[in-house]
This record gives structure tokens, C-alpha cells and sequence, in this order.
């Protein structure tokens, strides 16, 4: 099958929905820009018109929530937030109103906005440049948050999430937008709530969410070599995860360790930890261990940022520690 | 100045009554403890509402905030599935997740009132923008308050919608009150009009008690918006006789408002328009029996709401998503 890049995927999504549903349309800053969407959204604009390819003042919050009022009026809109960090701006929108306004209203008027948000980090940005915010969009009842880490899914997921019919969070990390992967040239949907495992193993479970699934498949080979068989699980969507897959692996490996390139506390992997404690608790022969970015605002200068950011050689120890720690036991 | 007819006079003046008594039925509920969500109501307020929606199509959306009864009713909402929604009741226009804070007549353009302040303004934008783009000449109407002026949710907006010459007019209801505060407190200038001209868009004041004069101002901001020319700003000064929420008139805590409501009492938007239905042969007899019409619907919605059935506990979890829109996909 032909293979393209994670930000081609998401280009030819985008392109496929404006061709074949005049609902659809893209707003946000950076739009006609050559850079802020790197090659994600490239001269969308010029194919589908700068009236549906809509670059917008610097305006998250009422961008945003036109884009609301525009998918409760019969739209299907993208709003897209090249920088995750400026997406704060606009929690009323996403949180007070899309999230809560199916509810609300008893059921009566759905919002199917695709809010996109960018993880553009590392390069000594700093804090405001950098966060991974997800956990927060996944504490709220309404959403849906999809986390795609392959290019198959960067495509399939987004189009999924146009046709879902409510607000879904589509966060994508710029680490990523050079993988390159099998994407089919046809339109097709990755269902949203569905993990994938990428790596079958009987030893430990390794769940990991974006960019971290790429380190932990990388990790497993490492540890394979080392006579280690780690199951990979690609979370994918994140609200709602997959928990039956999730705890059907840990009985079978007993032994869980999450990855998620976000703050510990609070966190995706916390959630994940506390549902398999609860669900599988009986089957883990050991703690469950969480590999995410230590509790501190992203530092700048090199050398601290690599400190910060989480490595396959991390995940490489956790799992050693982890099987240790088990040993210990015995 | 053109004439605006008697039986379009009388209709508003109907619409405006039924309003007042419902909210007066409401505030008595609300005393007596059979009505327990929050309250916010628009009594004095109600030409505005009434104004505006009487030159409304029916498929063109109104977007309103935390004190909407008025906006619900005036565009022509179902008294009965307000007041059980209201009580809570399964039969309420948002199924008992709503309560007063929370209406939806989706066919007639209502999509949902909501209470954050100022959160419904550039939502509306997003109506006007869909209605733009599918070319269906539908106006938007947005509602919103003096405090709303406050957020930076309305200064975005009134940006988006210049920007892009978008069919919407943005109607604030200057009720000099944001809860407790006055608006002189919240501000250096009385001037909430001149936030149009920021943006380049035509902004008005106009006297928020008197429907003819909010009629009118509507009119032409509709006739603009329809032809293109994009959206103008009302600001409609009026004054809610009652506090901020809940039954009673705010003397008895501290927030000075005695002087003027003995100012704005006598400028009852329902009274002046009586006196102008008078001048038009419009009879006292007529008039009581618009009356009792309206305590008739008062009345029956608040009997349907008392005895229609609360939602069943067991479907609390359903709605969180939509299944509608899906199967729309």
C-alpha cells in the first residue's frame, strides 16, 4: 500500500471531507500561512476557496464558538488551534457549551464541531509553546478526544470525527507529522473509542497514547532483544478510551505500565492506572507505572528539555524496573 | 415616520402581556417554593424582546442568555413547555435538564439560551456565519446583557461579524444592572453604542421601553443584515424591575434601586403601549379580554407543568452525546 506522512494524512482528510460534504469547512489562524500547519493543511485554500478555508482574526474564543453555533446551524466546521497552549482562550466554548449543550437540551441539538488542536513543543519554545493538555478535555463529560499517533489513523480518525455528530477534540502532536505510514487512498473511518494493539506480548502491557506509542514500540524491540515480550497498546481516542481492551491485555500480562507525554498528576495515565486498579486488580502481579513528563512547566534551554521529555530508553527502564520489582517479590 | 399598523400594535402588546403575567405567576411560584431552579426575570424588559421578535421570520435564529423567558416567548416558544421546563418536569422543552436558564424551541430558530454571560454572542456569529454560507437569508438575533458588554467574548465578536458581514444584530438589553453592580461601576463611559463604531458597524441607542422605537431599529437592522451589508449593534435601554434572580425587588439588600425604579416604574413599556392601543380606538373591553385570554394560557401551562411527570431518574445518563446528529451524518 502506498505510504505518505502523518501531516499528509491529515491533508488529504481535510481535503477529502471539503470535496465530498459542502458542510464542512476549516476556520483558525495560520490557515494561509505556509508554516503554522506545517504540511497539514497546505494551499488548502487555494483548492477549496479562502470562503471555506477560512483564516481568522486572533480570536480563539470567538472563533471557536462560531464554529459552534455554525455545527448547531447545520455545519460540519474544523476549528483548528495551531498551538494547543492559545487554545485556552476558548475552554467556554469547548467545555461551557459544546461539551454540555447535547445534554442540556435533552438530546435535541447536537454540536458536530471537529475542534483541533496542535502539540507543537521541543525547540526550546518554553511553557506557553509547548503543553499537552489533553487530560483536561478528557475530564469532561460531552467531549470526545482523539489522539491519533499512526497516519492511518490521522486520517481515519479525523473523518470519523466529522461524521461522529458531536464535539470531538482531534489532537495531534508536530512530532509526528513525519511518520511515514500504509494510508489507502479512499475515504475510510477509524472508529472513535477503539484502541489498536500494534505489538502482541505476553510479559507487560505498555499503553501508550500518541507520539508515545511510537516510543513504546520502539521500546519493545529493545526489550525483545532482551528476552522481554511487551503487548503495545495505541490508545487512539482517549474519551471514551478503550478499557476493555486496556484491561483484557493486563489480565493476560499482568503488569501494566502507561505512557502519555503529559503531566503525571491528574493525568491520562492516572485515569488509566485507577480503572485497570479497579477492573483488573486481582490480575496485576505488580504496581502500575506511569511514564509521562515530570510535574514542571516545559523548560527551554536543551539540555533541561531533554531532561523533561520522556525517551524510549525511559520507557526501556520502566519496564526492567517494573519486571524487578516483580522478581523482588517472588 | 411610517405608521406600524393596530393589529401589529395589539398582537405585540399581547405577546408583552403574557410574558409580564407568566413572570409575575413565576415570581409567585418561586415565593411559595413550588418553583426552585434560579429565576432571572425580565419584567419591565419585555419591549425589547417583543420588538425585536415581531419582525422576525420564523426559521431566523434569537440566542439569549440566563433572562430569556422573554426572548423564548416574544419568538413564539410554547408557554406550557417553558413552565414545565421550569418545574422540571419530563415534558419541558429540554426534557428536565434545562430548568428556567436553559430553553430550546429549535423550530422556530431558538437552538438554546444559555446562562454564562455573554457566551451566546459569538455562537450566534456562528449561526450568522452558517446562514451566510448556505445562503438561506436567515438573520441571527443575539440577546445578551449591559454586563456581557464587559467579556471579551462581544468585543471578538462584533470583530468576526464586521470582518466577515455577517446577517446579525447584536441587541444589548442595558438593564444599568449586572447582578448587584451598577453599570457606572463597571465602567468609564456610558457609551456601549460606540463599540460598533470601533468595529466599523452601525450601533444605536434606543429607548428599550418604548417597542415602537425598538420595532423600527430592528427593522432597519434586519433589512441590513439580509441584503448583505452585515451587522449592526442596539443598544436598548431598559430597566428589570425585579433582582437579579428570584421574586423579590432587591430593596431590602443593600442594592440602592429605590429612587430609580419610582424613575422607571411610570415608563412601563406595557403601559405606553396601552396608551398608544387606546389612542387607537382599541377599547377597555378588548383590552380585558386580551387579558383573560393571556391568564388563560398562564394558567393552563402552569396546570399541564404541575401535572405532567418528572423525568425518570433512570435516564440521567442519556443525552450526554447526541444521537440525532450522527444518524444525520
Amino acid at each position: 500500500m502506498r505510504l505518505i506522512q502523518y501531516a499528509q494524512a491529515i491533508r488529504e482528510a481535510h481535503a477529502q471531507l471539503l470535496r465530498s460534504d459542502p458542510r464542512v469547512f476549516v476556520l483558525g489562524q495560520g490557515l494561509w500561512s505556509p508554516w503554522y500547519a506545517g504540511a497539514s493543511l497546505k494551499d488548502l485554500d487555494k483548492e477549496f476557496t479562502r470562503e471555506r478555508i477560512i483564516d481568522s482574526p486572533v480570536s480563539e474564543n470567538a472563533t471557536t464558538a462560531a464554529a459552534v453555533g455554525a455545527a448547531m446551524a447545520g455545519m460540519r466546521p474544523i476549528v483548528f488551534h495551531p498551538r494547543m497552549d492559545f487554545m485556552l482562550l476558548a475552554v467556554d466554548p469547548i467545555i461551557n457549551q459544546a461539551a454540555n449543550w447535547s445534554y442540556l437540551f435533552g438530546g435535541q441539538v447536537g454540536v458536530p464541531v471537529l475542534i483541533r488542536a496542535v502539540i507543537n513543543r521541543g525547540g526550546e519554545q518554553g511553557a506557553q509553546h509547548s503543553q499537552a493538555l489533553q487530560a483536561m478535555f478528557m475530564h469532561v463529560p460531552g467531549l470526545k478526544v482523539v489522539m491519533p499517533a499512526t497516519p492511518y489513523d490521522a486520517k481515519g480518525l479525523l473523518i470519523a470525527a466529522i461524521q461522529d455528530g458531536n464535539p470531538v477534540m482531534y489532537i495531534d502532536d508536530r512530532w509526528l507529522y513525519g511518520e511515514l505510514g500504509e494510508v489507502p487512498e479512499e475515504m475510510y473511518s477509524v472508529p472513535i473509542g477503539r484502541a489498536a494493539i500494534r505489538r502482541e506480548g505476553r510479559d507487560v502491557t505498555l499503553v501508550a497514547t500518541s507520539y508515545m506509542t511510537m516510543l513504546s514500540i520502539k521500546a519493545a524491540e529493545i526489550l525483545a532483544e532482551r528476552g522481554i515480550d511487551a503487548e503495545v497498546i495505541d490508545l487512539r481516542t482517549i474519551k471514551p478510551w478503550d478499557s476493555d481492551l486496556v484491561c483484557a491485555s493486563v489480565r493476560k500480562t499482568g503488569r501494566l505500565v502507561v505512557a502519555d507525554a503529559a503531566w503525571e498528576c491528574g493525568g491520562v495515565a492516572a485515569e488509566i492506572a485507577a480503572t485497570v486498579a479497579s477492573k483488573a486488580f486481582h490480575h496485576l502481579t505488580g504496581p502500575v507505572v506511569r511514564v509521562t513528563l515530570p510535574d514542571l512547566p516545559a523548560p527551554t534551554s536543551a539540555p533541561l528539555e531533554k531532561a523533561y521529555y520522556p525517551e524510549t530508553s525511559d520507557l526501556v527502564s520502566a519496564v526492567e524496573n517494573l519486571l524487578e520489582v516483580k522478581k523482588e517479590a517472588l | 415616520m411610517d405608521r406600524i399598523s393596530t393589529a401589529v400594535l395589539r398582537e405585540m402588546y399581547t405577546h408583552m402581556l403574557r410574558i409580564r403575567r407568566s413572570e409575575e405567576t413565576i415570581a409567585d411560584l418561586v415565593e411559595t417554593g413550588e418553583i426552585r431552579t434560579p429565576c432571572h426575570l425580565c419584567i419591565g424588559q419585555e419591549a425589547v424582546a417583543v420588538g425585536v421578535c415581531s419582525i422576525l421570520n420564523r426559521d431566523d435564529y434569537i440566542w439569549g442568555g440566563h433572562r430569556s423567558h422573554g426572548h423564548y416567548l416574544a419568538k413564539g416558544g410554547s408557554l406550557r413547555d417553558m413552565m414545565a421546563e421550569i418545574f422540571g418536569k419530563a415534558t419541558g422543552c429540554s426534557r428536565g435538564r434545562g430548568g428556567s436558564m436553559h430553553l430550546i424551541a429549535k423550530d422556530i430558530g431558538i437552538l438554546g439560551t444559555v446562562p454564562l454571560v455573554a457566551a451566546t454572542i459569538p455562537i450566534a456569529v456562528g449561526s450568522a456565519l452558517a446562514a451566510k454560507m448556505q445562503g438561506n437569508g436567515r438573520v441571527s438575533i443575539s440577546f445578551f446583557g449591559d454586563g456581557a458588554t464587559e467579556e471579551g467574548h462581544f468585543h471578538e465578536s462584533l470583530n468576526l461579524a464586521a470582518v466577515y458581514r455577517l446577517p446579525i444584530v447584536f441587541v444589548c438589553e442595558n438593564n444599568f444592572y449586572a447582578s448587584h453592580m451598577q453599570l457606572m461601576l463597571r465602567r468609564a463611559e456610558d457609551n456601549i453604542p460606540k463599540s460598533a463604531e470601533a468595529q466599523g458597524i452601525p450601533g444605536f441607542r434606543i429607548d428599550g421601553n418604548d417597542v415602537v422605537d425598538v420595532y423600527r431599529a430592528t427593522r432597519s437592522a434586519v433589512a441590513r443584515a439580509r441584503a448583505g451589508e452585515g451587522p449592526t449593534l442596539l443598544e436598548c435601554r431598559t430597566y428589570r424591575w425585579r433582582g437579579h434572580v428570584g421574586a423579590s425587588w432587591d430593596m431590602d439588600v443593600g442594592v440602592k434601586r429605590n429612587d430609580e425604579l419610582r424613575d422607571w416604574m411610570p415608563k412601563d413599556p406595557l403601559a405606553r403601549l396601552r396608551s398608544v392601543l387606546t389612542h387607537s380606538g382599541i377599547s377597555d373591553q378588548e383590552f380585558n379580554r386580551i387579558e383573560e385570554e393571556v391568564s388563560a394560557q398562564v394558567q393552563e401551562a402552569v396546570r399541564f407543568a404541575r401535572e405532567s411527570p418528572y423525568p425518570d431518574q433512570s435516564e440521567v445518563r442519556n443525552h450526554v452525546y447526541c444521537m440525532e446528529e450522527s444518524k444525520r451524518s
